[in-house]
């Protein structure tokens, strides 16, 4: 058993996450998996088990949030050390993670996010509607944390493991992280980092996309707002 | 005001409160839900047989008829009802999902081809308190 772990929320991704674990398994080959099986009606579970990884399975379908959350609890009582997380889609790839690793690592941050903008190559094209969408909340995030903030939206992550206790207790906004949570750790004295990585376009259906993106920016203005009037959560209670 | 309409809401008021307490007999109803309805009850109760309070009452808020001044916070009452419930549904959202977790947390299934003795021993890691309420 290793002390790193990465955590894969799926829901429904039969075709994807049995290439997604192969992945990690051969980029990364001191990390344990553990893939969220999120109440998938297919193979999901199956296929993730048949591929190494070790799978954790909500009885129902619970969203995003919910199912790393899940990772970030089995991690912190599990012991790890380190908690990467990568979406199951295909949209991520392993082979950056040592980058991000390395930062956590040496101590510059506590947590650091594999941003498709950083490098402002546009290989990552989103629809208009959810590029104005990042890009106000990156703004947002940006002035409120005094540090640029490329990728909110980004859940392609590697984090110490009093960030991922931090995640387990109710601040955590457990339906749809976003620019919240970034500002609510830096408000909470943890060092945020981004580091400049390439994304696959999606394939399928993304988690986001159930989400109607009026919904989406009306909820996060408003969890913003609330987590800008809530008193600072000390990180190390 | 008429008479008729004081039979009606008197007659209402007391069916209010008679339902509250044969359900909270009955355990149908928990204690701590009952407030908002005796307390409702026994407010139109009272403005229906004491009349010159809702006169007062109506005259005070700039109704005109007594009446809407009873229907006014008979609408209010169902709303601080309805938001009690959203609120009472938060919550049992958030425990909900407290539970899925942890009976995903209680079988967590190996890798195939992997023996249980992969399972890594419990580490005494001290999680903060995540679900009041």
């Amino acid at each position: 058993m290793s002390n790193h772990l990465v955590v894969i929320p799926a829901f429904n991704e039969e075709a994807n996450v049995a290439s997604v674990v192969a992945d990690v398994r051969t980029s990364l080959p001191g990390f344990d998996v553990l893939v969220i099986d999120d109440g998938s009606a297919d193979d999901t579970a199956a296929i993730a088990r048949h591929a190494g990884a070790r799978v954790l399975r909500l009885p129902v379908n619970s969203g995003y949030g919910v199912a790393l959350q899940s990772g970030y609890k089995y991690a912190v009582r599990q012991g790890y050390a380190v908690i990467a997380q990568m979406d199951a889609d295909g949209q991520h790839r392993a082979e950056f993670m040592p980058q991000l690793l390395a930062l956590v690592q040496d101590g510059s941050a506590d947590i650091v996010i594999g941003s498709r903008f950083l490098d402002q190559d546009g290989h990552y094209q989103p629809s208009r509607a959810r590029k104005i969408g990042m890009s106000l909340f990156s703004a947002m995030a940006s002035r409120i944390m005094r540090q640029h903030v490329s990728d909110p939206t980004s859940g392609y992550q590697v984090m110490r493991h009093d960030v991922a206790r931090f995640f387990c207790s109710d601040v955590y906004p457990a339906d749809y992280p976003d620019a919240d949570i970034l500002i609510l750790l830096h408000r909470s004295g943890f060092r945020v980092a981004e580091v400049a990585v390439q994304m696959r376009m999606p394939t399928g259906k993304s988690m986001h996309a159930g989400h109607k993106s009026i919904y989406y920016v009306y909820k996060m203005f408003l969890s913003i707002l609330v987590t800008m009037l809530r008193p600072a959560v000390e990180k190390r209670a | 005001m008429d008479i008729r309409i004081r039979i009606l809401t008197i007659g209402g008021a007391v069916c209010i409160l008679l339902m509250v307490v044969e359900l909270v007999r009955r355990r149908k109803l928990k204690e701590e839900y009952s407030v908002l309805w005796v307390f409702t009850a026994v407010f139109i109760l009272l403005v229906s047989i004491w009349f010159s309070l809702l006169a007062k009452v109506t005259n005070a808020i700039g109704a005109i008829s007594p009446a809407s001044t009873l229907f006014f916070f008979g609408l209010l009452f169902s709303l601080v009802l309805l938001l009690h419930f959203s609120v009472r549904i938060s919550s049992l959202e958030r425990r909900l999902t407290a539970l899925v977790q942890e009976v995903g947390l209680m079988n967590v299934e190996e890798p195939d081809g992997e023996q249980a003795q992969d399972e890594p021993q419990p580490a005494h890691v001290a999680e903060p308190a995540g679900v009041d309420r």
